[in-house]
């Protein structure tokens, strides 16, 4: 689905990430970890184009994301549902129509069951009709997840996504990650909840990225 | 020329999810509308101006097309000898297509309603006119002159009509001036939509942010703006140009005595020229939108 090859990333003070190599293959389930800062969020970026690496090659579908025009991006990221840490939304919109947001952007029309349905399944069935300013932490991650789920993603890249849940619901919603990926999507987490990690191996076979020192490596068997 | 096309098209028709996802109010709104309101307006005077000058250039052109008058004071006993020396004269000079003694009779009509009713004219010393009538290329006014005076002593050429030219190239330049005027306006139009556009992108950065994370092409978040700034200038356009047609309708009617001023305004088929005001408006908003709106997203990854 994506790879890296021998990827750097430098915000130009000074090489973030480097020589990193991945190949998350469809139907994979992983997670990432590591210290605050050690870029994290920009590895997740340079897998959904908003970033492009320095050197090195990301590539989506054996495509070169170095060489999509605009267009392709776009559609790259129709096929890419992303939780942002820091969830935002348009907030003149309620939260139903946010939700239902990528399927406009796709030309799409909402179907309102399905939708209720997938409010129902993050738990904001009431909040449907609530405008994002007046919803909390966790109803805001709740609501990013549905609308990056709502298109039915090949890929899920969430960036801390039970980072406001309480125990209870972070589970919930790694119940419903599992799902997903039982049906085919490819699932990425950077976390640093280490109690979520293995809840989620209990269930499926995730395998769990480290990045430390600039460099991206597979986390030992202690988690 | 298709995406233009389709872009065209988007903002005749509408999006419904392109035109929710830009906030419906922003600072930049009601400075677009009143700002577009305010160039139509302006601009229908301007027009108004441009044509009228067309007009006044037009009339005063026509009536210096070519005619001159010698006045003749001489003794009645001599007067027919030296008419017909004047005619001699006339008949040989370069650029004079023809040339007329004008009956005493007609003169005296022209003069009548100068005068009391009961008044006689007779009585008055009547000079003899001679009414030329200048070819294309006009004569030497000058060397004409100089002529009668050496051969007819009583003869006076009167060019009146030429202290009009100055008047006429006048009128032609503050015709350009009124035709850039409306360059003018549009290009401030232009680069005050541009700067609301500008604007609105930088307010919704976040929205734009929100909208390249789920998909969504250029082309859609541009349709979102394009649609929104066409529409408010197209309004404000449209207030702004009936409100300067009813301002030029209101003036006073074009007459022959009044001059330039009377005549600032629109007559039959011109009134339709304003109507192309807002449509103008529309596609420079068109325009600007569109540009200023790629140019920015085009700095996003």
């Amino acid at each position: 689905m994506i790879a890296f090859e021998n990827v750097a990333y430098d915000y130009g003070s000074g090489a973030l990430l480097t020589d990193m190599s991945l190949n998350l293959s469809a139907g994979s389930f992983h997670f990432l970890t590591g210290p605050s800062g050690a870029g994290k969020s920009t590895f997740l970026k340079l897998c959904y184009g908003e970033l492009l690496p320095t050197s090195g090659k990301v590539t989506f579908l054996d495509r070169d994301v170095h060489q999509m025009d605009r267009d392709t991006v776009a559609q790259m990221r129709q096929s890419i549902g992303v939780v942002h840490q820091d969830c935002q939304f348009l907030d003149h919109l309620t939260l139903a129509e946010n939700v239902a947001l990528p399927l406009a952007v796709a030309g799409r029309s909402a179907d309102t069951a399905d939708l209720q349905e997938l409010l129902g399944w993050v738990g904001l069935s009431k909040q449907a009709m609530a405008l994002p300013p007046s919803l909390s932490g966790g109803e805001r991650q709740r609501g990013a997840l549905a609308r990056a789920v709502i298109m039915s993603p090949k890929i899920l890249l969430a960036d801390e996504p039970t980072g406001n849940l309480d125990r209870e619901m972070s589970l919930r919603l790694l119940t419903l990650l599992v799902e997903l990926n039982r049906m085919g999507t490819t699932i990425m987490i950077a976390t640093h909840d280490l109690a979520l990690i293995r809840a989620a191996k209990a269930q499926v076979a995730a395998r769990v990225l480290r990045i430390t020192d600039r460099q991206l490596q597979l986390a030992g068997s202690e988690l | 020329m298709k995406a233009i096309l389709s872009a065209v098209s988007g903002v005749i028709s509408g999006d419904t999810g392109a035109d929710r996802v830009v906030p419906p109010s922003g600072p930049a709104v009601w400075l677009t509308v009143i700002t577009s309101a305010a160039m139509a307006f302006l601009a229908v005077l301007a027009l108004a101006m441009s044509l009228a000058t067309v007009r006044l250039a037009d009339r005063w052109t026509a009536s210096l097309s070519g005619r001159a008058t010698i006045h003749i004071s001489a003794a009645p006993e001599v007067l027919p000898a030296q008419t017909q020396l004047v005619l001699d004269i006339l008949a040989v000079t370069p650029g004079v297509s023809a040339a007329r003694a004008i009956d005493p009779a007609e003169t005296k009509a022209l003069l009548a309603p100068w005068f009391e009713p009961d008044f006689l004219i007779d009585g008055l010393p009547i000079p003899q006119l001679i009414d030329i009538e200048e070819a294309a290329e006009g004569f030497d006014t000058e060397g004409l002159s100089l002529r009668l005076a050496a051969e007819v002593p009583g003869a006076a050429l009167d060019d009146h009509q030429r202290w009009r030219k100055p008047l006429v190239r006048a009128a032609k330049r503050i015709g350009v001036f009124a035709d850039l005027s409306l360059v003018l306006i549009a290009g401030a139009m232009a680069a005050m939509i541009t700067l609301a556009a500008q604007a609105a992108l930088a307010t919704n950065a976040k929205v734009i942010g929100v909208l390249h994370l789920i998909g969504a092409r250029d082309a859609f978040i541009t349709r979102a703006f394009v649609r929104r700034y066409t529409l408010r200038t197209t309004v404000g356009a449209a207030f702004g140009t009936f409100v300067g047609m009813i301002a030029i309708a209101t003036m006073p009617g074009a007459a022959e005595e009044g001059g330039f001023l009377t005549g600032l305004g629109f007559s039959g088929w011109q009134w339709i020229w304003p109507l192309a005001i807002p449509v103008i408006a529309a596609i420079i908003a068109f325009w600007a939108t569109r540009m200023a709106t790629l140019r920015t997203l085009r700095r996003v990854q």
